[in-house]
C-alpha cells in the first residue's frame, strides 16, 4: 500500500515500467563492465607484454584503442535510447487533464490540508490527511505550502512534488484501483518530518459522492448533556484557537479540521489509528507522541477529558 | 614540437656524492623551521600543513562516521527512542555538513597541498602562509562547528539548509548561523588551498615539465582547483551574505511574503552544491591513475582522453544543478535540458574507466592494497554511476528523490568514488609521507571488510526508497514494513566501523614499527618518488628535470637535474606557464606566526558575526596589525625576483 513497485495509476505504472527497463539495462552494463574488470584483472591473455613499462607494442596499443572507443560508443548509444524513452515518458506524464476534480492541498508543519474546489464556496469541503478520490477519474492537486517546504508523494500513484511557499505547483493522476495508499512527507520539514503522512482513499465513484455529501454536513449538534459539556470543554479549553468543527465557532486552520474527525482511520498524521484510547492519549500528551508537535498538553480533569473525548466520537 | 625545449644535460657533468652533501647540508640549514611546538605553529611547510591537514580531515571523517553509526542504530528498528527528533536532525545535519565540508573537500585538497609541489619537482607551493592560514582557518570551523554541536546548537536544518526551514522564522536561535559560518571557513579555506595549487601548477613545475607532461594526479588538482574558484563565491554568497542577512539584519532575500524566493536559494546551493560532488570526485580519480600504473606497469592508456575527461567533467559539472530541483515547480523544458546534461557526464567519466582497464589489460596487474581499493572503487563508483544516470530521468526522480534510494545513491558515488580511491591513495603514498609500509595483510581485511560494509550498509536503501521510506526521518512506523532492511543496512554500517577500525590500528602499527620504505617503495614513476621518504624540507637536493611523463621510468639510472639556486636562502624556481621553461628565481618565506593569528582573527569576526555586528568591527580590527606583520614580514626578506634566461647549470644525480 506503500511502494513505487506497485503502481495503482497510468502515471505510476509508466515510471515503474521505466524504471524496470533501466534496473534490466542498467544492471546488464554493470555486470559486463564488472565482469570486464575481473578479465582484464586476472586473465592471462597471450598478448601480454613484458614486464617493462616501455614497451607495449603497436599490436596491442591498437586493441586497447579500439576496445575503449567502443565502449564509449556503445555508453553514448545507450545513453541516447535512454534519453528517447525519458523523454517520451515525461511528455506523456506532462499531459495534464482537461478537466479534473480539483484539490487545493496545502502542507502544514506537520499535517496535510485537503479542500475540494467547487464554485460555490459554501459547497467547498476541507479535510485533512485522508484524501478520497474516486476511482478512474483525474484528479488535479493545486499545492501549497503554509510555513516550510514540503513534499506530496504518494509513490503508488504518482512521482512528488514539492509544496514551496510563494509558489503553487501542481500534481495530478488518475487511480485505476481501489484502494488506500500510503504517503508520507518527502521534503525535509523540521522535527516532525517523519511522522507527516497521508493517505489517498481511491473508491468507486458512488461510495465517494457518498463520502462527498456526507462531509459537506455539519455534524449534528451534541444530543445529550455529557455530549453538551464535552463541546464546552472544546470551545473553552484553547481547542478551537487552532481547530475547526463545522456547525459551531471554532473556525481556524493552524491544526487539521476536526468536522469529521471519526470519518478517519487515522489521527496526528497518520501516526496513530483512530482509537478511542489513543485519542485521549493524544490530547493528554500530543508531545510525547510527537515531539515538537505545534499542538500543546492541555490541563484537563479526566472527567473534562471524557466528555470532550465523548464529544469527538460524535463527529462522524 | 614538446622536444623543441628539451633541457640538454651536458655530458660529463654529474653531480658526485660529495656535492650533493654539500648541497644537502646547506639547504637543510636554511629550509629548517624552528623546532618544538612554537616550530609546529609557525610552519609554513607544504608538508607539515599538508599533513596535519590529512590528519585533522581524516578525524572529521571519523567524526562523521561515528554520527552515522548513531543515526543508523537509531533507524536500526522502527519506533526506535534512542534519539529524539532535534537531537537526529542534530545529526545528520552535522553528519553532512562534516563529510562534504570538512571531511571530503579538505582531505583533496591537502593530498593536493602535500603532493602536488613535490609532483612538480618543486622546493615549496606558491604561497606557503597563505597555505597555512588556509588550514588554520579550516581547523577553526571543525572546532567551532563540534563545540557547537556538543553545546545542543549543532545546525538541524540539513546540509542544505532549505529556507524557509533555515530562516528566521523557522529557526530561531544560532544553529543555522553555526552552519552558515562552518561553511564560510571552509569556502575559505578551499579557495585558498585552489589559488595555491593553481600557481605552484603553472608557475613552479620543474624545467621541462610541459602542461602536456603533467602527471594526471596534478592535472586532476588544477582542473578540481579551477571548479573550487567557480563554485564556492556561489555558496558563499547564498550563505554568508544572503541568507545570514535574512537572519541577522532582516533583509528578505529568501522570504516570499516580502516578496523575496525561497527557490532562489535552491539554485544557488546547487550551483555549488553539485560540483562539489565533482570537486570531491575528481581529485580521487587523480589517485587512481598513479595506482594503475604502478602496479600494472604499464604507462596509462589515453593520457589526453583522461586529461580531456577531466576538464569536460568539470565543464558540464555546472550544468546540472537543477536534477537536485526536479520536484519543484520549474518548467518541464527547462528540466529536460539538465536530464540531458546528467546523462552527458557520464560519457567522460565511463572513458575514464575504461582507459583504465585498457591499461590493467595491456599489464601484468599486481594485487597490492592500493590496486585492491582502485577495483573496489569501479565494483562500487560504477553502481552508483549507474542509479545517477537514472536520477537524471525526470520521472523516475519525482519517484526516487528525496528517498533513501537517493541515500544509496550518494554514498555509491561518494564512498565509491571519493573514499574508496583515497584508502588506495593512503596506502600508496602512506609510504613516502612516514618513511614506512602499511601492513599488507590488515590491508586488505580493512579492504574486504570495507567493500562489504559499503554494499551491505547501503544496497538495501535502494529498495526503502522506492518502498516510500523518504530521506532525513528520525523514525518510522512498524506498520511501514521497512524495518528488516534498515536492519541489515545497519549491520552495514558497524562492518564499515569495524573496517576503519583495522585501518586505524594499521596506521598506528606501521607509523611506530612498519618496514622502511626507502625512496621509491613500489618502483612508481612520479617525481616524488625521487627523493627520500620523508621527503626534506626543502623536498629535493637539485630541482629534477623533466624530460617525459614518467620521469623515474623513462631516465634509466641518472634522474636530470639543474642546479643553480642559490642554498644560502629559501629560492624556489619559477618556470613559464605553459613550457616550464626557467624564468626566475624566487624567495620563499620564512616561518611565521601570522597565519595562525589571522585565522583566529577571522574566526572572531565570522562567529562574532552571529551574536553582534560590532565583534564583525572588532574581529577586522585585530587581524589590522597581523596583515600589516605579514606585509612587512615580506618586505623584509623579499629582495624581488631575480631572473634567469636559462638554467644555469644541468648535471644528473643518481
Amino acid at each position: 500500500m506503500h511502494s513505487a513497485f506497485d503502481p495503482a495509476s497510468p502515471q505510476a505504472h509508466l515510471i515503474a515500467s521505466l524504471w524496470w527497463w533501466m534496473l534490466g539495462v542498467g544492471g546488464t552494463i554493470w555486470i559486463i563492465v564488472i565482469a570486464t574488470m575481473f578479465y582484464v584483472s586476472f586473465t592471462k591473455h597471450r598478448h601480454r607484454e613484458p614486464d617493462d613499462p616501455q614497451h607495449v607494442s603497436e599490436a596491442t596499443h591498437r586493441r586497447m584503442e579500439r576496445a575503449v572507443i567502443a565502449a564509449g560508443l556503445v555508453t553514448v548509444l545507450v545513453l541516447t535510447v535512454f534519453l528517447g524513452f525519458d523523454y517520451s515518458v515525461g511528455h506523456a506524464l506532462a499531459q495534464h487533464p482537461q478537466r479534473a476534480l480539483t484539490i487545493n492541498v496545502t502542507g502544514h508543519q506537520w499535517w496535510w490540508e485537503a479542500e475540494y474546489e467547487d464554485p460555490d464556496p459554501s459547497k467547498r469541503i476541507t479535510t485533512a490527511n485522508e484524501i478520497h478520490v474516486p476511482v478512474g477519474q483525474p484528479v488535479q492537486f493545486k499545492l501549497r505550502a503554509a510555513d516550510v517546504i514540503h513534499s506530496f508523494w504518494v509513490p503508488n500513484l504518482n512521482g512528488k512534488r514539492d509544496l514551496i511557499p510563494g509558489y503553487v505547483s501542481s500534481q495530478w493522476f488518475r487511480a485505476d484501483t481501489a484502494g488506500v495508499y500510503r504517503g508520507q512527507c518527502a521534503e525535509f520539514c523540521g522535527l516532525q518530518h517523519a511522522k507527516m503522512a497521508l493517505y489517498i482513499v481511491a473508491e468507486p465513484p458512488a461510495k465517494f459522492a457518498a463520502w462527498m455529501a456526507a462531509a459537506a454536513q455539519s455534524p449534528p449538534p451534541p444530543a445529550d448533556s455529557a455530549r453538551l459539556y464535552g463541546q464546552r470543554v472544546f470551545l473553552s479549553s484553547g481547542c478551537a484557537v487552532c481547530h475547526t468543527i463545522g456547525g459551531t465557532q471554532a473556525q481556524a486552520f493552524v491544526g487539521p479540521p476536526l468536522t469529521h474527525l471519526k470519518s478517519r482511520a487515522t489521527i496526528a498524521a497518520g501516526t496513530l489509528t483512530n482509537t478511542r484510547a489513543n485519542l485521549m492519549g493524544w490530547i493528554t500528551n500530543p508531545q510525547a507522541i510527537k515531539p515538537g508537535v505545534r499542538m500543546p498538553a492541555y490541563p484537563l480533569t479526566p472527567l473534562q477529558l471524557e466528555a470532550l473525548v465523548d464529544y469527538l466520537e460524535t463527529l462522524k | 614540437m614538446q622536444n623543441h625545449h628539451e633541457p640538454v644535460v651536458p655530458a660529463g657533468t654529474a653531480l658526485s656524492d660529495e656535492d650533493v652533501a654539500r648541497e644537502a647540508a646547506a639547504l637543510e640549514e636554511v629550509w629548517h623551521g624552528r623546532s618544538g611546538f612554537w616550530g609546529w605553529l609557525t610552519s609554513v611547510d607544504h608538508k607539515s600543513i599538508g599533513k596535519r591537514y590529512i590528519v585533522t580531515a581524516f578525524a572529521m571523517f571519523l567524526a562523521g562516521g561515528i554520527l552515522a553509526a548513531m543515526m543508523r542504530t537509531q533507524l536500526m528498528r522502527p519506533e526506535n527512542t534512542l534519539l529524539g527528533p532535534d537531537r537526529y536532525n542534530q545529526i545528520f545535519t552535522t553528519h553532512g555538513t562534516t563529510m562534504m565540508f570538512l571531511f571530503a573537500v579538505p582531505i583533496m585538497t591537502a593530498m593536493g597541498t602535500y603532493f602536488v609541489p613535490l609532483m612538480v619537482g618543486a622546493r615549496s607551493i606558491a604561497f606557503p602562509r597563505a597555505n597555512a592560514f588556509g588550514y588554520w582557518t579550516y581547523f577553526v570551523g571543525v572546532v567551532f562547528l563540534y563545540v557547537s554541536l556538543i553545546a545542543n546548537t549543532g545546525p538541524d536544518t540539513g546540509w542544505f539548509a532549505y529556507v524557509p526551514l533555515s530562516g528566521p522564522q523557522y529557526a530561531p536561535g544560532h544553529r543555522v548561523d553555526v552552519w552558515a559560518q562552518v561553511v564560510t571557513f571552509t569556502e575559505i579555506a578551499a579557495l585558498v588551498a585552489a589559488v595555491n595549487i593553481i600557481v605552484t601548477t603553472f608557475k613552479m613545475r620543474s624545467p621541462g615539465m610541459s602542461l602536456n607532461r603533467l602527471p594526471l594526479f596534478v592535472w586532476a588538482q588544477l582542473v578540481v582547483s579551477f571548479m573550487i574558484v567557480f563554485a564556492m563565491p556561489a555558496v558563499a554568497t547564498g550563505s554568508t551574505l544572503m541568507l545570514a542577512e535574512d537572519r541577522a539584519v532582516n533583509t528578505h532575500w529568501f522570504n516570499p511574503a516580502e516578496g523575496g524566493d525561497a527557490l532562489l536559494w535552491q539554485h544557488v546551493f546547487w550551483f555549488f552544491g553539485h560540483p562539489e560532488v565533482y570537486i570531491i570526485f575528481l581529485p580521487a580519480l587523480g589517485f587512481i591513475t598513479p595506482i594503475v600504473e604502478t602496479f600494472a606497469r604499464r604507462k596509462v592508456f589515453g593520457y589526453t582522453a583522461l586529461v580531456m575527461s577531466n576538464i569536460t567533467t568539470a565543464f558540464f559539472a555546472f550544468g546540472l544543478w537543477v536534477h537536485h530541483m526536479f520536484a519543484t515547480p520549474i518548467p518541464e523544458l527547462g528540466q529536460s535540458l539538465f536530464t540531458a546534461a546528467s546523462m552527458l557526464i557520464a560519457i567522460p567519466t565511463g572513458i575514464q574507466i575504461f582507459c583504465w582497464l585498457a591499461t590493467l589489460w595491456a599489464g601484468r596487474p599486481e594485487f597490492r592494497v592500493p590496486l585492491l581499493f582502485v577495483l573496489g572503487f569501479i565494483f562500487t563508483f560504477v553502481n552508483g554511476g549507474i542509479t545517477g544516470v537514472m536520477l537524471a530521468s525526470v520521472a523516475f526522480d519525482k519517484q526516487a528523490h528525496d528517498t533513501f534510494f537517493v541515500v544509496a545513491h550518494l554514498h555509491y558515488v561518494l564512498i565509491g568514488g571519493g573514499v574508496m580511491p583515497l584508502f588506495g591513495a593512503f596506502y600508496f603514498w602512506f609510504p613516502k609521507i612516514t618513511g614506512r609500509m602499511l601492513d599488507e595483510t590488515l590491508g586488505k581485511v580493512n579492504f574486504w571488510l570495507f567493500l562489504i560494509g559499503v554494499n551491505v550498509a547501503f544496497f538495501p536503501m535502494h529498495v526503502l526508497g522506492l518502498e516510500g521510506m523518504p530521506r532525513r526521518v528520525y523514525t518510522y512506523l512498524s506498520s511501514t514494513g521497512w524495518g528488516p532492511l534498515n536492519l541489515v543496512s545497519t549491520i552495514g554500517a558497524y562492518v564499515i566501523a569495524l573496517s576503519v577500525v583495522v585501518f586505524l590500528v594499521n596506521v598506528i602499527k606501521s607509523w611506530i614499527g612498519g618496514e622502511a620504505a626507502g625512496h621509491n617503495p613500489w618502483n612508481s614513476s612520479g617525481l616524488e618518488w625521487a627523493t627520500s621518504s620523508p621527503p626534506p624540507p626543502y623536498n629535493f637536493v637539485h630541482v629534477p628535470v623533466t624530460t617525459s611523463r614518467h620521469p623515474l621510468w623513462d631516465t634509466d639510472v641518472h634522474l636530470p637535474v639543474m642546479t643553480g639556486l642559490r642554498s644560502d636562502r629559501r629560492e624556489v624556481l619559477i618556470t613559464t606557464t605553459f613550457d616550464a621553461r626557467p624564468d626566475h628565481r624566487h624567495e620563499d618565506p620564512e616561518p611565521s606566526i601570522w597565519p595562525l593569528y589571522l585565522a583566529l582573527c577571522m574566526g572572531l569576526t565570522f562567529i562574532g558575526s552571529i551574536f553582534s555586528p560590532y565583534l564583525v568591527l572588532v574581529g577586522l580590527g585585530a587581524s589590522l596589525p597581523g596583515l600589516l606583520a605579514w606585509a612587512w614580514q615580506s618586505l623584509n626578506s623579499h629582495r624581488g625576483p631575480d631572473r634567469v634566461a636559462a638554467p644555469d647549470v644541468l648535471a644528473e644525480t643518481t
